[in-house]
C-alpha cells in the first residue's frame, strides 16, 4: 500500500505588497521592499511558495531619544537628537525601511504640530533612500489631523501609514487613497477585530491588497505565545483562502522587547541576568525570530546587534540577501 | 461550504425556453447571479428542454464560460451522455452523478480521474434508495474503495447520501444525519459530503424554512456541500453562519458581508 501524502494543500497565499517608490515609479526612494507572497507555514515550504523575505524596519522617533534604554543610547549616540541623523544611523545598522513614530505629536508627549510632523517626514525622506513607515501617536483626533498632512507631504513615495483601528479609519483611509500610500490595520490581539478592520477599510474603498496587518505584538516572556497563536490562526485562515486575512503582518518588536525588564534593566537592577549590552539585543532577536515562525513579514526593530542576529536567521532560511 | 447552484436546469421554464430559443443571455445572467450570490460551482442540467442532451449541456456550459470560470457540475443520469460530454467541458468540472453499483463506479470513477473532474456518487443502487443507515454506509464504503482503486483523490469525491422529501419519507432526514456521522469515519482524509437540499422540501409549504433548518442540522453531522438555490438569501445566510460554527471561517462582526465579499 502506498504511503499516504500528508502534505497540506493550501488554497490561498499572503498578498505580495511593495513599499517605497523609486524615481521611475514616481517617488524618490533608492530602494523598495517587497514582502508577502508566502503560501505555506514557515519551514514547510514543500507545501507552498515560501514567499518574500521579511523586511527589517528600524524605529526612529520624532522626539526625545533620550527616553531609549541605555544600551540603545550607547549605540545610537548623538544621532538620537534629530530624525535625519537617527534615520541615517538606522540604515547603517541594516534598516531596509525606516519606521518613523510620530509619538512626539501625542498631546501629552510634546504635542508637536502637523507642520512639524510633515517636516520630520520630509527630513527622513531626504536623509535616507529606504521606504518609510509613518506611525501616528494613537490619539485618534490628533492622528486625524496630523497623518493626512503627512500623507500629502510624502505623496508618491508609497509609504506605509498607520494605524487604522475599528473605531478610527475613515480619515486615514481617505488620505492614503488620495496620496496612494499603503495602510497599517491595527487590532488589539483579536483575530475577529483584525478581520473586521480589514472589511471596514475595504467597505470604504481601500484595496485589501494594499493593507498590512498589525495584530499587536508582545515580547518574549510577556505574552509572546498568545501573539503567536493569534498570528498563526490568521495565517492558517489566509492559507485556506480567507481574503480578509491574507495581508502581510507587521510586528512591533523593538518597542515590546525593550519594555521587558530582562532587556532594559541595568546590571544593578537585575543582578544575575547577565550583562545588559547582551541581554537587550538577545531579547529583541529572540522575540523577532519566534514571531518569524508565526508568519511576520515586517519586523520593526531597534538594536544593531539584534538586527544582525535576525538577518542571519533569515539568511539561513532565504539565502543571503540579494541572492 | 461548497455550494452548487441549482438554477440552470431545463426543468425550470425560463431555462427550458432559453435552451429552445438558444437565448444564451438568460443562462449567462443565471450563471453570474448565482456566482455573485456565493455559489462555488454550478449545476448544469438540460432536463426535458431538448432531445439532444449532449448538445444542450455543452451549449449551457459554453454560455456559462462566457461569464465565469466557475466549476460546472454536469447533471445527467445517462452514462453515454456523460462519457461524451465530460471530455469536452472546458475548465473545472464535476460529474453529477454515479450510483453506487460497482459496475457503474468502474466506469464513472475512471472517467473522473482521466478528465481531472470531481465526481458526485450517490448512495443508491439498482435496488433503489436505502431506507436505513447501514445500507447507506455500506454503499459509501463501496464508493470509497472504487475511488482508491482507480486513483481519485478524496477532495474530488462528493458522496451524496440522498435526501427524500420530508412529506413522503419523514424518517429519512434523521437517517441521513446518522449516515453522515458514520460515513465520515470511513476514510481519512474524508471526501466531501453533499445533499441535493431542495429535494427535501419538494411539494411542501415553507420550503425555504425547511431547507435552511435542515442545512444547519446536516452541517453539524458533517455535511460540507449542497446543491441548492444560492439566490435564497436566508438559506445562504445559514450556509455562511454554519461555516463559522463549524470552525471553517473566522468570525468578525460583519461576517455575512465578509463571506460575501470574496
Amino acid at each position: 500500500m502506498a504511503v499516504p501524502d500528508t502534505k497540506e494543500k493550501w488554497t490561498g497565499k499572503v498578498n505580495t505588497l511593495t513599499l517605497g517608490a523609486t524615481s521611475e515609479q514616481g517617488g524618490t526612494r533608492t530602494s523598495t521592499v517587497t514582502i508577502g507572497g508566502v503560501g505555506c507555514l514557515p519551514s514547510l515550504e514543500f507545501e507552498g511558495p515560501k514567499g518574500n523575505r521579511p523586511a527589517i524596519a528600524v524605529e526612529v522617533w520624532d522626539g526625545d531619544g533620550e527616553a531609549m534604554p541605555a544600551p540603545l543610547r550607547q549605540v545610537y549616540g548623538d544621532s538620537l537628537k534629530n530624525v535625519a541623523d537617527w534615520a541615517k544611523k538606522a540604515v547603517e545598522f541594516g534598516a531596509e525601511m525606516i519606521c518613523l513614530k510620530l509619538q512626539g505629536t501625542h498631546p501629552d508627549a510634546g504635542d508637536r504640530s502637523a507642520e512639524q510632523a510633515c517636516d520630520d517626514v520630509k527630513a527622513v525622506l531626504g536623509a535616507v533612500g529606504v521606504p518609510l513607515i509613518v506611525w501616528g501617536s494613537g490619539v485618534n483626533d490628533k492622528d486625524n489631523e496630523v497623518l493626512p498632512r503627512c500623507c500629502q507631504a510624502a505623496s508618491g513615495e508609497n509609504c506605509l501609514f498607520g494605524s487604522i483601528t475599528e473605531k478610527n479609519y475613515r480619515t486615514l483611509v481617505a488620505a492614503c487613497l488620495a496620496d496612494k500610500h499603503k495602510l497599517l490595520a491595527e487590532s488589539p490581539l483579536d483575530i475577529n477585530i483584525a478581520k473586521q478592520v480589514n472589511i471596514l477599510a475595504s467597505d470604504v474603498g481601500f484595496a485589501l491588497e494594499d493593507l498590512v496587518v498589525f495584530p499587536t505584538t508582545a515580547s518574549l516572556g510577556y505574552g509572546l505565545e498568545y501573539v503567536y497563536s493569534i498570528m498563526e490562526r490568521g495565517r492558517l485562515a489566509a492559507l485556506t483562502g480567507d481574503k480578509l486575512l491574507q495581508q502581510p503582518v507587521l510586528c512591533n518588536i523593538g518597542f515590546e522587547a525593550w519594555r521587558a525588564k530582562e532587556a532594559r534593566g541595568t546590571d544593578e537592577e537585575v543582578p544575575g541576568f547577565g550583562p545588559a549590552e547582551k541581554r537587550g539585543p538577545l531579547w529583541e532577536a529572540a522575540t523577532a525570530t519566534n514571531l518569524f515562525q508565526a508568519g511576520a513579514d515586517i519586523f520593526v526593530m531597534r538594536h544593531p546587534e539584534a538586527i544582525r542576529m535576525v538577518s542571519e536567521s533569515l539568511d539561513e532560511y532565504y539565502g543571503p540577501k540579494g541572492s | 461550504m461548497y455550494v452548487i447552484g441549482e438554477l440552470i436546469n431545463g426543468m425550470f421554464s425560463n431555462v427550458k425556453k432559453a435552451i429552445q430559443d438558444k437565448d444564451g443571455q438568460v443562462i449567462q445572467d443565471l450563471a453570474k447571479a448565482q456566482a455573485d450570490a456565493g455559489a462555488t460551482a454550478l449545476d448544469v442540467n438540460v432536463g426535458p428542454a431538448t432531445r439532444d442532451a449532449v448538445w444542450g449541456l455543452l451549449w449551457l456550459v459554453e454560455n456559462i464560460r462566457k461569464v465565469s470560470d466557475i466549476p460546472v457540475a454536469i447533471d445527467n443520469a445517462k452514462w453515454d451522455i456523460m462519457k461524451e460530454v465530460i471530455p469536452q467541458v472546458p475548465g473545472d468540472k464535476i460529474i453529477n452523478s454515479s450510483k453506487a453499483d460497482e459496475d457503474l463506479l468502474d466506469k464513472y470513477v475512471p472517467l473522473a480521474a482521466e478528465n481531472n473532474a470531481a465526481l458526485i456518487a450517490l448512495t443508491i443502487d439498482q435496488s433503489g434508495v436505502p431506507n436505513d443507515v447501514d445500507r447507506r454506509v455500506e454503499m459509501a464504503a463501496t464508493i470509497l474503495t472504487k475511488c482508491a482503486e482507480h486513483g481519485l483523490d478524496m477532495d474530488k469525491l462528493f458522496i451524496d447520501p440522498i435526501i427524500l422529501p420530508v412529506n413522503v419519507a419523514g424518517q429519512q432526514a434523521m437517517n441521513v444525519l446518522r449516515s453522515l456521522e458514520q460515513m465520515k469515519m470511513l476514510s481519512d482524509p474524508a471526501p466531501h459530503f453533499l445533499l441535493g437540499l431542495s429535494n427535501l422540501s419538494q411539494n411542501c409549504a415553507n420550503r425555504s424554512l425547511i431547507n435552511r433548518t435542515y442545512l444547519a442540522m446536516a452541517r453539524g453531522a458533517g455535511l460540507d456541500a449542497a446543491i441548492l438555490d444560492p439566490l435564497d438569501t436566508e438559506l445562504m445566510d445559514v450556509a455562511i453562519t454554519t461555516d463559522l460554527l463549524c470552525g471553517k471561517a473566522i468570525y468578525c462582526d460583519s461576517f455575512l458581508e465578509a463571506a460575501r465579499s470574496k
